[in-house]
Order: structure tokens, then sequence, then C-alpha cells
């Protein structure tokens, strides 16, 4: 059964120095309030993993809690470059980091192997790419039945995931809609999960189809209003467009980016952060 | 008198062009996203656009900046989870065309989104892979569109993110269950597809005003051209203000956020 904790004890009883993370939301959703109270509580050495590392992952390595990043694509999203990511990468800058590249399909299948608990996803990918040169977790196996080739990579199970959905109601059920990328699959892969939430609400009024991840599946539920900012909740606001593209100079310049997690997020009480991390229109 | 249109628009009217009505699309974000919603909005009512968001025939009345905008899925008929997307749909064989973008393309069509230079220490770190690697596999046939330069069109890239043809040519000889791969390469100068036998991409048509040394110029390898060599129709009035309305809509939506 979910606990309803504070943001700031999900993350503390949570997420331990070391640990391996999943914040997921692919472009939607993104766990930004979430991504920020783990740098305020200035975790480190975590092993990060999302198909789309985006601003928040930016934010965190440019923060020095990232020891290493799996991922499938590191760029902002009709942007540019992450520039922290790359700094991290191409200078060492707050720290080393080591990367684990792979696809979208391949990672897409690895958290769905996570959620079903096998310890591999077998797809049929990475046909002559030389991604498989440089990430010794890509390995090809033979099908027993046909002899086809396919590629496997291990399954993701992530000590924790972290999430953020529309509402729970007081059971701690959540629904997630919109563009619901691998969110249930991330929740249902790691030991830990922690939801954030707009809003709970007495009933989800959930269609019988819907993207209903149980209360039982879920350690902790957290309200966090407008928690997917600069990102976006589908039904409560939009994608901050603007915001992403001014992401690009406050990232470049090493800076520039440390005034910035001062002023938004060590410094600041998250109700004002919201605003200037991206949460004006 | 012939209108007035940038090479850009020729370029997207080009790409638009090359998606049939009723194909279905799995469309890469930015120059791709922008070819195929203008082949919506022109010939093509009854294309299927498929984003690996998860939104599935989405119809969006402005370009998305990201791959999973909103308006992706607020106009899309359904969403799917984003393992549904590339096991079921395009690893399952829906997908017709995989409309890619790259930052690298070599003379085997190979695409590199990873990185320039060396991979331990790289010179320029791209942002990697995403949904190419299985597009470029698992679609029936690939369009390819991009800017023309000597920077991006490479003898040799870097690094093969996504296959073309390999660095032979030969890289989908004898594997089973795979694409086409590569058809068309559109650029702002020319278009491109690969010679039935060596898999080289050989200049099929040159865009109006568009000389062959320009085209060489632009080029990092020798390009060889076909030996009959066509000349790209010029944009009709209806698709130049299409595109521009459409990218007129886009421009006061983003600012408006």
């Amino acid at each position: 059964m979910a606990e309803f904790l504070s943001l700031h004890d999900a993350v503390a009883r949570f997420v331990e120095d070391g640990a391996t993370v999943a914040m997921e939301g692919f472009t939607h959703l993104i766990p930004f309030a979430a991504g920020h109270e783990v740098i305020r509580q200035q975790k480190r050495d975590l092993t990060l993993i999302r198909m789309t590392p985006d601003l928040i992952y930016d934010q965190l390595i440019g923060a020095g809690c990232a020891k290493k990043v799996i991922f499938s694509w590191g760029g902002n999203p009709g942007v540019g470059s992450l520039h922290r990511l790359r700094d991290a990468v191409e200078k060492g800058w707050p720290r080393k980091i080591e990367i684990l590249e792979h696809s979208h399909a391949a990672m897409a299948c690895a958290f769905e192997a996570g959620a079903a608990g096998l310890p591999l996803a077998v797809l049929r990918g990475y046909v002559g790419s030389e991604l498989p040169s440089v990430n010794d977790q890509i390995k090809f196996i033979e099908c027993p039945f046909t002899g086809e080739r396919l590629a496997a990579v291990p399954s993701v199970r992530p000590d924790v995931s972290i999430v953020h959905a529309q509402r729970a109601d007081r059971q701690g059920n959540v629904l997630v809609e919109g563009i619901v990328g691998v969110q249930k699959e991330a929740v249902m892969a790691a030991k830990h999960s922690i939801v954030t939430v707009e809003e709970i609400v007495d009933d989800l009024n959930a269609h019988p189809n819907a993207c209903v991840i149980p209360g039982w599946a879920i350690s902790a539920i957290a309200v966090a209003e407008k928690g997917a900012l600069p990102s976006y909740t589908h039904g409560y606001y939009d994608r901050n467009n603007r915001f992403y593209k001014e992401w690009d100079a406050i990232a470049r310049d090493r800076d520039t980016f440390t005034t910035w997690l001062d002023e938004n997020v060590y410094n600041a009480a998250r109700s004002t952060a919201s605003d200037s991390a991206g949460g004006q229109a | 008198m012939s209108l007035e249109y940038t090479s850009s628009e020729m370029m997207t009217v080009t790409a638009a062009r090359a998606l049939a009505n009723g194909t279905t699309c799995f469309v890469g974000i930015g120059l791709p996203s922008e070819a195929a919603n203008l082949a919506r909005l022109t010939h093509a009512p009854d294309v299927v656009l498929i984003y690996e968001s998860g939104t599935l025939q989405t119809k969006p009345e402005i370009l998305p900046l990201s791959i999973g905008d909103g308006e992706l899925c607020e106009s899309a008929l359904t969403t799917v989870a984003v393992p549904e997307m590339f096991r079921y749909w395009l690893q399952g064989g829906k997908v017709d065309v995989g409309f890619l973008g790259t930052a690298q393309i070599d003379r085997f069509a190979n695409l590199n989104t990873t990185l320039i230079g060396d991979y331990k220490a790289p010179k320029v770190r791209l942002p990697g892979g995403g949904g190419a690697p299985e597009i470029a596999t698992s679609a029936g046939e690939v369009f390819i569109t991009l800017k023309h330069s000597k920077r991006a069109f490479v003898k040799d890239v870097d690094f093969v993110t996504t296959l073309g043809f390999g660095r032979d040519g030969k890289g989908r000889d004898g594997v089973p269950n795979i694409g086409k791969g590569p058809t068309r390469v559109i650029t702002d100068l020319c278009v491109m597809k690969p010679d039935p036998e060596s898999k080289e991409l050989v200049v099929v048509s040159l865009h109006p005003g568009v000389s062959r040394e320009d085209v060489i110029d632009a080029t990092g390898w020798e390009i060889r051209f076909a030996e009959q060599l066509e000349s790209t129709p010029e944009p009709s009035e209806t698709e130049l203000d299409v595109l521009r309305e459409l990218k007129a809509r886009t421009e006061r939506a983003h600012a408006g956020q």
C-alpha cells in the first residue's frame, strides 16, 4: 500500500547515494519537482536511467548527482544539445560520468522486461549499428526455434523509479493519462517507487482500460503541484517550450548554470522555483 | 513567371511529395515532421503519421517542438505505451516508411547521430540513436532528409548509429526480416537514391537553379550523377501557402508558451 509522504521525505527515504534510479516520462510528465528534490538533498553516485535524459538529467548531471547515465536519446528536444551532459562526457565537469547508450526500442523493451520480472529483453534490433561495439550490455542471441539472430539487453530493474502522474485517489491508486511512455513499466520494474501527482481526488473517474497503477504496487505518493514543469501534464498545463529553448543558453555556460541552480533549486522554495524554473507561461 | 521560394522550402516540399497518400509513416522530429505534415495537409490527407512517443495516426495542427508534445496526443486516434509502439507497431511490421533526419550521412546512407570524433574522446557529442536504429531496419523503407553540406555528407561516418547499407554497402544482404533501407535522400540541393547494385548514393534529380558543381562542392565524396539526371519539379503555390501557414501557426503557438 502506497504511503502518502512529503516529496522531501519520499526522496530521503527511498533514494540512497549510489542507487540506480529511473525517473521516467517520455517528454510528458517528467518528474522535475522530484529531480530538484534529489538535487537539494545532494544525492551522489547515482546511476540514472532514462530513455531521454532531457533537462531533468542535464540538471542532475550538472549538480554532480550522477556517476553513470543509461539512456537512448540525450538531446534537448527540438532545440539541440544537453550541454551539462556534454560537458560531463567531454570534459568531466563537475565530475567524470560513465555513459551507456542504447536505442529507444531496446530501452523500452528493457523496461518492459524489468516489469515482467525477466532478466533480459529480446528484440530485433541494432542490426548494422555500431552501438554494440561501445556498449557491452548489448549482445546477440539465436532464436531457439527459427535460428534468427536477435539482440538481447539486460532488463531495467532500478532500486527506485520516480514518475509523475495526473492524480491519485485516497487509496493511492494512480491514473496516468496522455503519453504514458514507459511509466507503468518503470514503476513495476523497480524495487521501490515514488509517484508524484498533481492532486489527490476522491474518485479517479478512470474508464475501464485506463492506465491505472494500483496503490499496492507503489511505495510512496507525494503531491507535487505543477511537478512536471517545464514539461507538461496532459489536462493540467502545457509544455513550456519557451523554457526548453531558454535552457540552451542557461546550460551552455557553467557559471550561468550554477547561478540558475542556486536560485531555482537550492535556495528556492518550490512555489517560487516552479515560476522561474520554467513555470511561467 | 515562377514563384519565389527558399531552398529549405524546396527541400520540404520535395520530401513531402515522396510520401504517397495512405502510407503509414513513422516520423522523426524536425525536418521529417515538417515534410510529413505538409504531405498530410496537401496531396496525402490519408497518410498515417506515427511518432515514437506512442501517438498513433496523429494530425497535429501545429508542428511539435518535441516528439511528445501534447498536440500529438490530443490529435491522435489513440496513444499507446512506448514499448507497444516499438514492439507491435514498428517491429511488428506495420510501418511502410520511416522518415528520418540525421547529423551525418555517408555514401552508403549510414547515419551518425552519436558523435563526431572518437567514441572515448568525442570532439562533439551528439544526442544518440533514439528510435532511428530500429526504425531504419523495421520500416518497409526509409526516407532521409537533411541540408546538404560537406560536414554532413561524408565519405564514411564517424560512427554508424543507424544502418543504411553498411560500411561496404552489403549490410542488409542476407539479413532476414529487414526493410529495404534508405530509398531516397532529399536535401536542399537534390534528391539521391542508392545505386541498385553498389548501394552508393547517386544524385537522380537536381533542384531548380542548382548545378552539379553545387552538389559536388557540398558532398564529402566523389558523388556520382544518374545518367538520366532529372530536374526536380518546383513547388506549387498551394504547397508553399500551406507550408508557410503551417510554419506561421507553429511559430505563433510556440511563442505564446
